[in-house]
């Protein structure tokens, strides 16, 4: 008998169908993976069988653990299976544990709450959990507070929470979407491990296709609210059946191809920059301490030239950005861009400020939402002396427009009524109306789904043609940055420990750190070579 | 922590010394002269001189600053202009019925606002909901003088439950005395509970959408529980900052109140001196009321570390 199924489960939120007739089966031991790109369902999927939708949530269909309908369970029964038959572990590690309590309580809560043990025990198995997730007592006491650890270190938390109590059944959704890769490598083995040795089953939820590639039994994949293809994960890898998972697929590897960079003439000059953060002083009359963010860091961007910058959360990378573009004065080192430096005195250096755009990584926060589109791409007008007036100012704005894949009549709408995808070309189309020399993109595919960050990058690949765009592009994504950048920079700590060509850098590695990194990433297996 | 609370402490002596300062320059520059105030504009050229310098108003600023906060600092906070009695005894009568009036308004707000704020937040738009925040809007649209009266012809003239109003001193007891602070204490309490309920509500309906009250769901806790456990707490930093601004309001703003009431107390004290240009008095209520404030707000940082480990080991 399966652990877990799922039948003709349909779920509609005050009357809108959010799911329908999903079907999904999980045995003991095995890992199932759900994706698909955002709004597809699979979060839901995962809520419906906490039974814990958002208010206003009907459900049909029927959803058996070990035998029994959830569906028909009341809610004291749910709380009762919650937590000690069906685990759960979030997307987000930094905000998923409550700041105000140990990690020790938060995991005996767990425990205590199923009133599976008494005190003393409690406390002795919550030490256990937490050793088998990786923190062991010694060095992460149960005294310790959430904002004392690491992303990383949170999410093994959570997971010890989600295990406590031996569930039969483990829920993961996006588990490691919020972390670094070598995190992430280390979470996913240390998921693989839990299930061979509880034999749990693993729910897991993600859009990552080359982490499902890697990890997954049985895939399934969905969208819209409905599954549309699912299948042992080497057989549905070999032979893909419906259009919509072989586009996902075909999308997540996306390659473009660039144009020849044009000249080698330096554009951005980075030398010896240092960049140091005060913290607070350790008693009142100590020195005050500092925190390198950035550490002597040299490398030149000619211009038409597309550079990328990869590194894990906390390397310098944002540090970086923000002082290539003048936002913050650096502790010594110059930034000198068409040969001039970005920072005169204590000012920014308004002439080379306006050669210079940047594309961030939110298309939701990223603008104001009561101004119009027109005014919003037409933002860096202020920059300019004489800021194009009348009809040359609309015709830049439709030409913008067009340029990026939108209408002229986009101009006049808000930006709520535009997609993710469309936000971000807007975005770009803001960056790109005053024909900046340089472009960052900090992120600025990182927030999309598969198939739009596909489109995204066939528009980006498309301006370097029609506008020899040079920029500067920073990404955690590794793939990202091999298929769209000519050069790309490996930042650790605060120093670049390896640059070269991209396509050379990421085939054969000479730093460690570097080669960590790629052996970290998960691979997409290439389409059709997969053994049967 | 025992850093926190040093780094909070020093902050607070500078505090006072600034609002000292700043207090003493602001009733210098304020015009008229007690001194032929209160022997009126016939006075003597050298009767004048002689008040002053009874009065100590002759020396220069910074000798007569000095000798102000140096006098504060061994209780002598100098002698009434009018009523030519020390102002430390007539602070400390007064004191006495405003501070526990403060106290006591501030202990039945919590306690009306704490159930009401949870209730409705674990009702979200529900009809339980629903009347926590009429009878919070209601609470604060109404002025606590017609609270007052309200009770007062309720409980003082129809029900003959307490008097009207007067004090009757803590001479006949902790409990006549607190018997006859009641209504006013109901009166001050009722709009600040309305407030207090509002900001509990709206910062428990912020925590239950956060991640880990989730969490705490897909442990197997049920709403209630979760609420509890992993809510309140976590609501309580935005609590803690109303109720440290409600208590400095208490003690000083209840003027209104104690003239209904017929209290004693400092409001009315303050209110009193300034009709007299009585500025020795003047100028020491409002000292201490900064004194109360900054202290209060103090204590409200400690709290704040206490809630919430984060601070604790910022510093």
């Amino acid at each position: 008998m399966s652990l877990l199924q799922i039948e003709n489960l349909s779920l509609t939120i005050h009357g809108a169908l959010i799911l329908k007739q999903v079907n999904l089966t999980i045995d003991p031991g095995q890992i199932v993976a759900v994706t698909g790109e955002s709004g597809s369902g699979k979060s839901m999927t995962a809520l419906a069988v906490m039974q814990l939708p958002p208010n206003g949530a009907e459900m049909d269909g029927t959803i058996r653990l070990g035998g029994q309908d959830l569906l028909t369970r009341s809610e004291v029964e749910m709380c009762a299976l919650r937590g000690a038959s069906i685990g759960m572990v979030f997307q987000e590690p930094m905000t998923a544990l409550n700041p105000v309590k140990t990690i020790g309580d938060q995991v005996m809560e767990t425990i205590l709450i199923h009133k599976a043990m008494t005190l003393t025990p409690a406390r002795a198995r919550a030490e256990e959990v937490l050793t088998r997730v990786g923190l062991p007592s010694d060095r992460f006491p149960l005294s310790r507070y959430p904002h004392e650890l690491s992303g990383g270190q949170r999410q093994r938390v959570v997971i010890a929470m989600a295990i406590a109590l031996r569930p039969k059944l483990l829920i993961a959704d996006e588990p490691t979407t919020a972390l670094d890769v070598t995190t992430q490598a280390q979470i996913l083995d240390l998921l693989k491990g839990l299930v061979r040795e509880y034999d749990m089953g693993l729910l897991m939820i993600t859009h990552d296709l080359a982490v499902v590639a890697d990890m997954a039994d049985q895939i399934t994949v969905m969208r819209q609210g409905e599954v549309v293809e699912s299948g042992p994960t080497r057989h549905l890898l070999h032979n893909m059946q419906h259009p919509y998972t072989r586009m996902l697929f075909e999308a997540s590897g996306h390659q473009v191809t660039l144009p020849e960079p044009a000249q080698s003439h330096p554009l951005l000059e980075v030398n010896q920059v240092v960049r140091d953060y005060r913290l607070p002083r350790k008693g009142l009359l100590d020195a005050p301490r500092h925190h390198r963010a950035v550490d002597g860091v040299s490398f030149t961007l000619n211009r038409g030239e597309r550079l990328g910058l990869v590194g894990e959360s906390g390397c310098g990378k944002s540090t970086l950005t923000k002082a290539i573009l003048g936002l913050e004065e650096v502790q010594s080192g110059q930034i000198l861009l068409d040969g001039q430096p970005v920072f005169t005195g204590h000012k920014p250096n308004l002439a080379v400020r306006k050669k210079m755009q940047v594309v961030f990584q939110d298309p939701y926060g990223s603008f104001n939402p009561r101004h119009r589109v027109a005014r919003l791409i037409t933002e860096p007008f202020h920059l300019l002396e004489t800021p194009p007036t009348g009809s040359e100012r609309q015709d830049r704005i439709a030409e913008m427009l067009v340029a990026v894949g939108l209408g002229p009549d986009d101009a006049g709408k808000y930006i709520h009524e535009f997609s993710g995808g469309q936000r971000q070309r807007i975005a770009i189309a803001r960056a790109l109306i005053i024909r900046p020399e340089l472009i960052l993109f900090d992120e600025a595919v990182s927030a999309l789904d598969v198939s739009v960050r596909a489109q995204i990058l066939d528009l980006l690949a498309e301006l370097c043609e029609a506008y020899d765009l040079t920029y500067l592009f920073i990404s955690h994504d590794l793939s990202v940055v091999h298929t769209i950048t000519d050069r790309v920079l490996v930042m650790q700590s605060g120093r670049i420990v390896e640059q070269g060509e991209t396509d050379q850098v990421f085939t054969t590695p000479k730093h460690p750190y570097t080669q960590t990194l790629i052996a970290a990433a998960p691979r997409l297996p290439e389409l059709g070579k997969v053994p049967a | 922590m025992l850093r926190y609370a040093l780094k909070r402490l020093i902050s607070l002596l500078v505090s006072l010394s600034v609002a000292s300062v700043v207090i003493f320059a602001v009733i210098e520059v304020a015009p008229g002269d007690p001194a032929s105030f209160m022997l009126g504009v016939n006075a003597q050229e050298d009767t004048l001189a002689a008040l002053r310098s009874e009065l100590g108003l002759d020396g220069s600023k910074m000798q007569r600053y000095f000798n102000w906060v140096g006098g504060m600092l061994v209780g002598d906070f100098g002698t009434s202009y009018t009523y030519r009695t020390p102002v430390s005894q007539m602070i400390a009568d007064r004191m006495w019925v405003s501070l526990p009036l403060a106290l006591y308004a501030l202990m039945l707000s919590t306690l009306i606002a704490f159930p009401a704020g949870i209730y409705a937040a674990a009702r979200r738009g529900k009809p339980g909901d629903l009347a926590v925040m009429g009878a919070t809007q209601l609470g604060i649209a109404v002025p606590n003088f017609w609270f007052a009266m309200m009770l007062v012809l309720i409980f003082a003239i129809n029900l003959r439950w307490f008097n009207a109003g007067g004090f009757v001193g803590w001479g006949e007891g902790v409990l006549p005395g607190l018997h006859s602070l009641t209504l006013p204490a109901v009166a001050l309490a009722l709009p600040q509970a309305a407030i207090l309920a509002r900001v509990m509500r709206s910062a428990l309906l912020d925590i239950l959408s956060e991640d880990f009250m989730r969490t705490a769901r897909a442990k197997g806790l049920s709403r209630r529980q979760a609420l509890w456990r992993h809510g309140v707490r976590n609501a309580l930093i935005p609590v803690l900052t109303i109720i440290g601004l409600q208590f400095s309001f208490l003690l000083a703003g209840s003027i209104i109140i104690e003239q209904v009431f017929y209290l004693p107390g400092l409001g009315r004290l303050v209110f009193q001196a300034i009709s007299a240009r009585d500025l020795i008095v003047v100028e020491s209520v409002v000292m201490l009321l900064v004194f109360a404030v900054i202290t209060v707000n103090f204590l409200v940082d400690l709290a704040y570390a206490a809630v919430d480990p984060r601070l604790r080991s910022r510093s």
